[in-house]
């Protein structure tokens, strides 16, 4: 494990990526379709459009810049344009993804249209990708990787097989002094004891355990029977598991058997530094996988039992499955088939290691089955309506 | 061939990892000792779900990873699946 090397791309700031992503990064929804003509216009860059943006207010708004923010910031972002209605929120975003000191450009629409905005920001975008084509991968240590993990249409084969194999994983990544970020609050409910008996001080306990309850008054606020069928979703009672205590104890096999988390991180907040992290997010894939990109992980290891086709347009995300049917049935959307540990034929030691390799295989430029696909889920966690 | 999975010894349920028909003696395993066990399930059980490894009464608990994962609904005897229709969660309800 520590003689792992891998190839990034160092950024201004230090940080190491595996992509080399142009961003066309759109503010509010109304900019999703100049955004789109710009990434239609120059091939090479990827447009990041979504749902929200306007008349946020408050902590559902400090998210949203968090979340914008960060994303361009990710290491695996080369270079980002900015494109908004107006020029006030769309030049914020631009100033704090300059804070890394990679290339940054924002443009507006007021006044001027789509169409000139799209000509404008074109011209940008194709002078960033040309850059950006000339940066080259150097090698860099495989701990300098920040790694996030959620699983998704989770069974039992999950609890047996692919969680404990990212909990391995991470428990070889941590002792290298490397990041790592664990959530799904929701999904730690009948566990939130283990993951609690993990926090490496008191502080975080308590920290971890006041996220935990706010969220489980969420759930008694407004739900409106026990949640079935919704967690745990159709597709997990499909795949045997009946209860959302019996999923969260698969789940929480992610977090490995020695490792302890050394913070608590509001949803898209980056790490303060290494080790492993809880982050306070929703278990919905797409969602979660955004937040973990805007915190600034460059890596996703996503276990599956029933076979969910998430990805992600800046983080790759690497797909884990131990369930014997789904590696036949969905085999274009699996990277690492670890299903020979429910007859015993490998060990959770091996599996880890078939992991790690394949996380260094995808660092070094290899296409995970969902980037292959073409998957490029980005979805923003809204707290409350707008205003 | 190994038919099902416990997690954990207090466990009171074993997972199948692989289709299981109804009337099999099964083989299976325990993971935290590694000790092999064998069940008869009287059910079929899908690859993934759940076979009750002793008898259950309403009310009763049931154990997986050493630790409850719901309450039972409806009377399970061992050999027989063990799902929705018979146990629910202690946490939302």
């Amino acid at each position: 494990m520590g003689l792992r090397k891998i190839t990034g791309y160092r950024r201004e700031n230090g940080r190491v990526g595996i992509r080399n992503h142009v961003v066309i990064l759109s503010v509010d929804d109304i900019s999703n379709a100049a955004c789109e003509a710009v990434a239609n216009n120059i091939p090479g860059t990827v447009a990041l459009p979504h749902a929200y943006g306007r008349l946020q207010f408050g902590e559902d708004l400090e998210l949203f810049f968090r979340t914008m923010i960060g994303t361009g910031s990710n290491p695996n972002v080369a270079a980002a344009v900015v494109i908004g209605i107006e020029p006030g929120w769309t030049k914020r975003i631009a100033d704090g993804i300059a804070k890394t000191g990679k290339p940054v450009a924002d443009f507006s629409i007021e006044g001027k249209g789509d169409i000139r905005t799209i000509a404008d920001a074109s011209y940008k975008a194709k002078e960033f990708v040309q850059w950006a084509s000339e940066l080259q991968r150097t090698e860099c240590d495989f701990s300098e990787l920040y790694i996030s993990v959620k699983c998704g249409e989770s069974d039992t084969t999950t609890g047996l097989s692919s969680c404990p194999t990212v909990g391995n994983v991470l428990d070889k990544h941590c002792a290298q002094k490397g990041t790592a970020s664990f959530g799904e609050t929701s999904e730690l409910t009948g566990a939130e004891h283990i993951v609690a008996s993990k926090a490496a001080s008191e502080e975080v306990r308590k920290a971890f355990m006041a996220a935990f309850e706010d969220y489980t008054k969420l759930v008694f606020d407004q739900k409106t029977d026990d949640l079935s069928e919704s967690q745990p979703t159709k597709g997990n009672i499909a795949g045997g598991l009946t209860t959302i205590e019996e999923k969260a104890l698969g789940n929480v096999e992610k977090l490995g058997k020695k490792t302890k988390f050394v913070g608590c991180l509001e949803p898209a907040e980056a790490p303060a530094g290494a080790g492993m992290w809880f982050m306070d997010t929703s278990s919905a894939a797409a969602e979660a996988v955004t937040l973990w990109a805007a915190s600034g992980a460059v890596v996703h290891l996503f276990p599956t039992g029933q076979g969910n086709v998430i990805g992600n347009p800046i983080e790759p995300v690497i797909k884990l499955t131990g369930n014997p049917k789904t590696v036949k049935t969905m085999n274009e959307h699996i990277d690492v088939d670890v299903s020979p540990i429910l007859q015993g034929e490998m060990t959770l030691d091996e599996a880890g290691e078939l992991c790690l390799d394949m996380i260094a295989r995808t660092a070094n430029g290899r296409l995970t089955a969902a980037e292959a696909l073409g998957h490029k889920e980005f979805v923003l966690t809204k707290l409350y309506r707008s205003a | 061939m190994i038919h099902f999975l416990v997690h954990d010894t207090k466990d009171d349920v074993g997972v199948a990892v692989v289709d299981i028909e109804a009337g099999t003696h099964c083989a299976g395993k325990i993971l935290a000792n590694n000790k092999p066990l064998e069940a008869d399930a009287t059910q079929a059980i899908p690859l993934g779900h759940k076979m009750a490894l002793r008898d259950f009464a309403v009310g009763d608990t049931v154990t997986k990873y050493d630790c409850p994962i719901g309450t039972v609904v409806k009377a399970i005897k061992a050999g027989e699946l063990v799902h929705v229709h018979n146990l629910k969660t202690k946490r939302w309800a």
